[in-house]
């Protein structure tokens, strides 16, 4: 909502200066969003006329104008404006005069040529941005007078950012009456006047769409001037309204609606047949409307018809066919009351959202049709003259909105706020604000105006006393009450730990959009379960992720283009699946390419391979304390993973995610190398943490062997580690291996393996003896079951 | 006799003058070792008569003892110098890097949302959340926005075309919470919401934090308090604050809170960061709950705005470009 400050006080009485103003509004829930202040300091401008031009004679683009600004002789002025010419009005800075740019006026010579004064542009006056050329002010325009007197100037434009439940301040008056509550002033509304009925064109009016259009009101005004154009106080205040001035008629139902709230529409009377219908639309119904688009109807949408066709659809636009033109002599005017239920959506529905949709599906006035037909009537006749036909009226009483009487209770205002408001202040604040107040033993009965439509319960009495009694007089307080101390249990890691130890690890947190391109998804292979959007906002944005790796490897991708070489990502998020409902996984994934470590002095630089970032899945197993119910398995891997070189991860025998190699035609797909590691899991099961039960350290001290085999490569260090532990059992406390060699000295496709045997027993302390068994126990388990050979 | 004495003095003298730890123990084997003249004298006492034996022995004692003495501090002299030498050879560069001192770090917006949680954690509200891909009931109706509501127009929605809909705000948890739970209730909750809208100002998802309290007592002035509170405590320093009238559907009466915030040097301006108000009685009876045995109190804050006001972050799209040279500045 956007009006001329000018405006406003000329409907109400405002005892403070424009900042003053701004902040009540704005403190009142009524937020000023934008406040233009225009046409100051014009002081020594004036309406002048150009009497005549020559072109200066050294200059082609200048004109030498004679003008008369009212003083007697003419004042001769060298002006290069393209629309300099004589007729014309247009504003004068007179010498003496400073422009609000800073530009200071003075007599001089242009070219050779003496110049008393400057005419202006709107943009040099600040009062607009347009610079093409001269403001041309109107014919009428009196020359003498100050421009700023003339204009109405100086003035501001205010827009409002009004929240849908105050339709009641989208018009002048409604906005006046709020102020006037703010300020305790009086509005100074003009009083409804009733036309002078000079003809009987009439029309029959049929109301079919039951309590969605319980009142309309038409009038037919015959033999208007189609050419009359708006008085520029008019135009002046639809412009400082951000409305561009059109014809007449448009013009002036724009004013009405700027003024009282009520949105209105003109036909032209001699495109309708018969009655006016007002019905729901038929299925499938089209109509061209005033923007030339075409609607494509339901019977969810009320239409205003004639007894031939579609003319409008209610509450959102008009028809084109019955449009008025600089042809229309004859209009008729139309001012209803439409229910916001009737309307909510329907502009939306049409892809688009006018003034009137706007105002109707929040709620207009239902009192305000006769008023604002009036009212417009009033203006039409000054303006453009034609003879009024009678106020022609339908209506349904029973379907119209009636206020209700709304309890509020002392008490419960003071509980809600937590302080106490006066009665008398109460009182004060609702009579104010146009209400019926009726004194209760516990409070007050409230009636609220036909305008208000946000009225209806108790609560909605108390926003407005808090509302008007001001925010800010509203003590803090801190609350009181039961407190329960929340418990977090001790078996989950928490997700920020989470964090901070990948962090810790090297890893940089990273944060993707939930949703990815549709292509990229193929391109990992996931095709499968997936959620779309059904209006994504473009085609990269269209799928709810089932992975984080897609978006985590884009923005390593980023990064490596940016001379990033060795990049850490990490991210939290939930991935998505189809279900019902859709499946909500939080997830943790990792990203890593480069080498192994930060490049540094003292330590040789490799690059990153699996088991690497394997290691970082077995430092975040290590943390909950149960690595026993962990396992990583070769088979069952996506197809993104290396197949040799990926691993499904397993929580007691159940997949909870991945980690490797990209798939080296992904990795190539995707312009990057075989250093590429990825790592994904459910949060969840990396989160658990066994709670702690002690045991007693070990009274007995361990014994180490180191053994080195000789096994064939396809031999898996799970299998060994099985193997000797099945051959140990309890007294093998640990199994670590220290090194791992294939190549020179070890026969083509086997490996030799060096590992330690830390030997302890719970009752007794091993002796050499005991602990050389042991090793040649393994030793055989080995050799049997692996293949394995002692290395000499 | 006059010889061990004239010997001994030599003796010092050369203990004095040795700079070497093998050079020194070379001498006390002369001295004191088995063939040494102070062990020869030693030996020789035996020849002597008892009386002259006594007298004599304890002589030789008191120059073995001079000479051990004399030995030991030239020792430990000589060991000193060599521990000073080897100090010396084995200085480092102590500002070469340390090995693997490397880290990584979180997201600043990970970082704003953990302090503001932290913070109400602290005054006893609990973690809650809810899934992101919600009903319409939860996201709208539950929370008192009826069908085709102007304030839906308000939360660009995205949508399945099965009824469901990405959350658009994280007030639907306020619903989940309340259901099936009564009073008193204290929730935080944290998360991502979505809105179809992107521009330099906008991204389609972004972060919220939801905070609830219903209990008997609770007031708006009391909300107030809390706000006030929350802010000097999220920002280390105290803000002129407003609560401005405003309007949404859960809640009545409803404010956003503006901050007095310091653009420049000497010129400030009021920033909207948050949105509140009192629970509006349709939600909490939506909920089950008693909106006259009961009142509640309910805040939502972008995370994004109050990272980028405490990080000094000034475009909302690096937060999610995630560009190391970005996210570095946050380790």
């Amino acid at each position: 909502m956007k009006f001329s400050e000018n405006w406003l006080r000329e409907l109400v009485e405002i005892k403070a200066d424009r900042a003053a103003l701004a902040h009540a509004l704005t403190m009142a829930g009524l937020e000023v969003e934008e406040l233009t202040v225009l046409g100051e300091g014009l002081a020594g401008v004036v309406v002048a006329e150009i009497v005549a031009t020559e072109k200066h004679p050294e200059a082609d683009r200048l004109q030498v104008c004679k003008v008369n600004a009212g003083q007697g002789e003419l004042l001769q002025i060298v002006c290069g404006a393209p629309n300099a010419r004589v007729g014309i009005k247009v504003p004068l800075a007179m010498v003496g005069a400073s422009l609000p740019d800073g530009m200071s006026i003075k007599a001089a010579k242009l070219r050779g040529v003496e110049s008393f004064g400057m005419l202006c542009s709107a943009k040099e006056l600040g009062i607009d941005a347009d610079a093409s050329g001269l403001l041309e002010l109107p014919l009428d325009a009196p020359v003498g007078q100050s421009l700023a007197d003339y204009l109405g100037l100086p003035d501001a434009s205010i827009e409002l950012k009004l929240t849908p439940n105050r339709p009641d301040c989208l018009g002048l008056v409604g906005l006046a009456h709020d102020v006037a509550a703010l300020f305790g002033s009086a509005v100074k509304v003009p009083a409804q006047v009733a036309a002078a009925v000079t003809s009987d064109a009439r029309r029959g009016i049929r109301l079919e769409a039951g309590k969605d259009a319980p009142r309309y009101l038409g009038r037919i005004v015959e033999g208007i001037d189609p050419s009359a154009h708006s008085p520029r106080w008019l135009a002046e205040r639809l412009r400082r309204a951000g409305l561009r001035p059109i014809s007449a008629v448009v013009d002036i139902t724009n004013y009405v609606m700027l003024e009282l709230g009520q949105p209105l529409h003109a036909f032209d009377n001699d495109a309708l047949q018969g009655d006016i219908v007002v019905r729901h639309a038929i299925a499938g119904e089209t109509l061209k409307l005033l923007d030339g688009s075409e609607a494509k109807l339901d019977p969810g949408f009320v239409l205003i018809a004639d007894e031939h066709k579609a003319l409008a659809v209610a509450g959102v636009m008009g028809g084109f066919d019955s449009r008025v033109t600089d042809a229309t002599h004859n209009i008729f005017l139309e001012s209803a009351h439409f229910a916001p239920a009737a309307i909510m959506g329907r502009a939306r529905k049409l892809g688009m959202h006018t003034d009137a949709s706007h105002r109707f599906e929040r709620g207009v006035d239902p009192e305000l049709p006769r008023r604002a037909l009036e009212r417009a009537t009033e203006l039409l006749l000054a303006i453009a003259g034609g003879k009024a036909g009678p106020v022609l009226v339908a209506e349904n009483l029973a379907d119209l909105p009636k206020p209700a009487a709304v309890t509020l209770r002392r008490a419960r205002l003071k509980r809600v706020l937590g302080v106490t408001v006066d009665d008398a202040e109460v009182a004060r604040i609702f009579t104010a604000l146009g209400m019926q107040v009726t004194p209760t033993t516990d409070g007050w009965q409230i009636t609220a105006p036909s305008s208000r439509f946000d009225i209806e319960r108790e609560e909605d009495l108390i926003e407005e006393v808090a509302r008007i009694f001001g925010y800010d007089n509203i003590p803090t307080d801190t609350p009181t009450g039961a407190l329960t101390l929340a418990i977090e249990p001790e078996a989950r890691i928490g997700e920020l730990a989470l964090r901070e130890q990948l962090a810790a690890r090297g890893y940089y947190e990273a944060v993707n959009l939930s949703f990815v391109a549709a292509d990229l998804l193929a391109r990992w292979g996931f095709t499968e379960r997936l959620v779309p959007l059904a209006n994504p906002l473009s085609a990269d944005l269209a799928v709810m992720r089932p992975s984080l790796l897609p978006g985590l490897i884009e923005a390593l991708r980023h990064n490596r283009a940016r001379q990033q070489e060795r990049v850490r990502l990490f991210e939290v998020a939930r991935v998505f699946e189809q279900g019902n409902p859709p499946v909500e996984t939080p997830s943790v994934a990792m990203v890593a390419c480069g080498s192994a470590r930060a490049e540094q002095w003292g330590e040789v630089s490799r690059p990153l391979d699996f088991h690497d970032l394997k290691g970082d899945l077995d430092a975040l197993i290590a943390w909950g304390g149960e690595p026993q119910r962990w396992s990583v398995h070769a088979d069952g891997l996506p197809g993104w993973l290396h197949p040799g070189r990926g691993a499904r991860v397993a929580r007691d025998g159940e997949t909870v995610g991945y980690l490797g190699a990209l798939h080296p035609q992904l990795a190539k797909a995707l312009d990057l190398g075989a250093d590429v590691h990825v790592l994904e899991l459910a949060l969840e099961p990396l989160l658990a943490r066994r709670l702690p039960k002690a045991q007693p350290v070990p009274r007995f001290p361990a014994v180490r062997r180191d053994i080195a085999m000789d096994l064939p490569e396809e031999i898996s260090w799970s299998q060994i580690e099985q193997t000797v532990r099945g051959s140990l059992g309890e007294r093998l406390k640990e199994l670590c291996l220290f090194d791992r060699y294939s190549g020179k000295g070890v026969e083509s496709g086997r490996k030799s393996l060096a590992m330690g045997l830390i030997l302890q027993d719970a009752s007794r302390t091993l002796t050499d003896d005991d602990a050389d068994r042991c090793v040649r126990e393994a030793i055989a388990a080995l050799e049997q079951s692996c293949k394995a050979k002692l290395r000499g | 006799m006059d010889d061990l004495d004239s010997r001994a003095a030599q003796a010092l003298a050369e203990i004095d003058k040795v700079d070497t730890l093998e050079a020194l123990d070379a001498l006390r084997v002369g001295l004191l070792g088995k063939s040494g003249i102070v062990t020869a004298a030693l030996k020789a006492l035996g020849a002597l008569a008892p009386d002259e034996r006594k007298a004599r022995g304890a002589e030789v004692n008191r120059v073995k003892d001079r000479l051990a003495d004399a030995l030991a501090v030239r020792k430990r002299v000589l060991e000193q110098a060599e521990l000073d030498r080897r100090l010396a050879s084995e200085k480092l560069d102590i500002s070469l890097p340390g090995r693997d001192g490397e880290r990584g770090g979180i997201h600043p917006i990970t970082r704003a949302l953990e302090r503001i949680s932290a913070i109400f954690a602290r005054l006893g509200y609990q973690r809650a959340d809810g899934p992101e891909i919600e009903d319409d009931w939860h996201n709208f109706e539950a929370l008192n926005f009826p069908p085709h509501h102007p304030a839906r127009a308000m939360h660009d929605t995205f949508y399945f075309g099965d009824g469901r809909l990405l959350r658009t705000h994280t007030s639907p948890v306020q619903i989940r919470a309340m259901k099936g739970r009564q009073p008193p209730i204290r929730i935080i909750a944290p998360g991502k919401v979505y809105r179809s809208d992107s521009d330099q100002t906008h991204s389609p998802m972004f972060h919220q934090i939801e905070g609830l309290l219903v209990d008997e007592t609770s007031s708006f002035a009391d909300l107030k308090g809390t706000l006030a509170e929350f802010i000097r405590a999220f920002f280390e320093r105290d803000f002129e604050m407003r609560f401005r009238p405003s309007y949404f559907p859960f809640t009545e009466p409803s404010a956003e809170v503006d901050i007095r915030w310091d653009a420049e040097e000497g010129s400030t301006r009021w920033l909207e960061v948050l949105g509140c108000g009192m629970v509006h009685p349709n939600v909490l009876a939506n909920c089950g709950i008693d909106p006259e045995r009961y009142t509640g109190f309910a805040f939502g804050l972008g995370v994004e705005r109050f990272a980028m006001l405490r990080y000094g972050v000034s475009d909302l799209r690096a937060f999610f470009e995630n560009d190391l040279r970005f996210l570095k500045q946050f380790a």
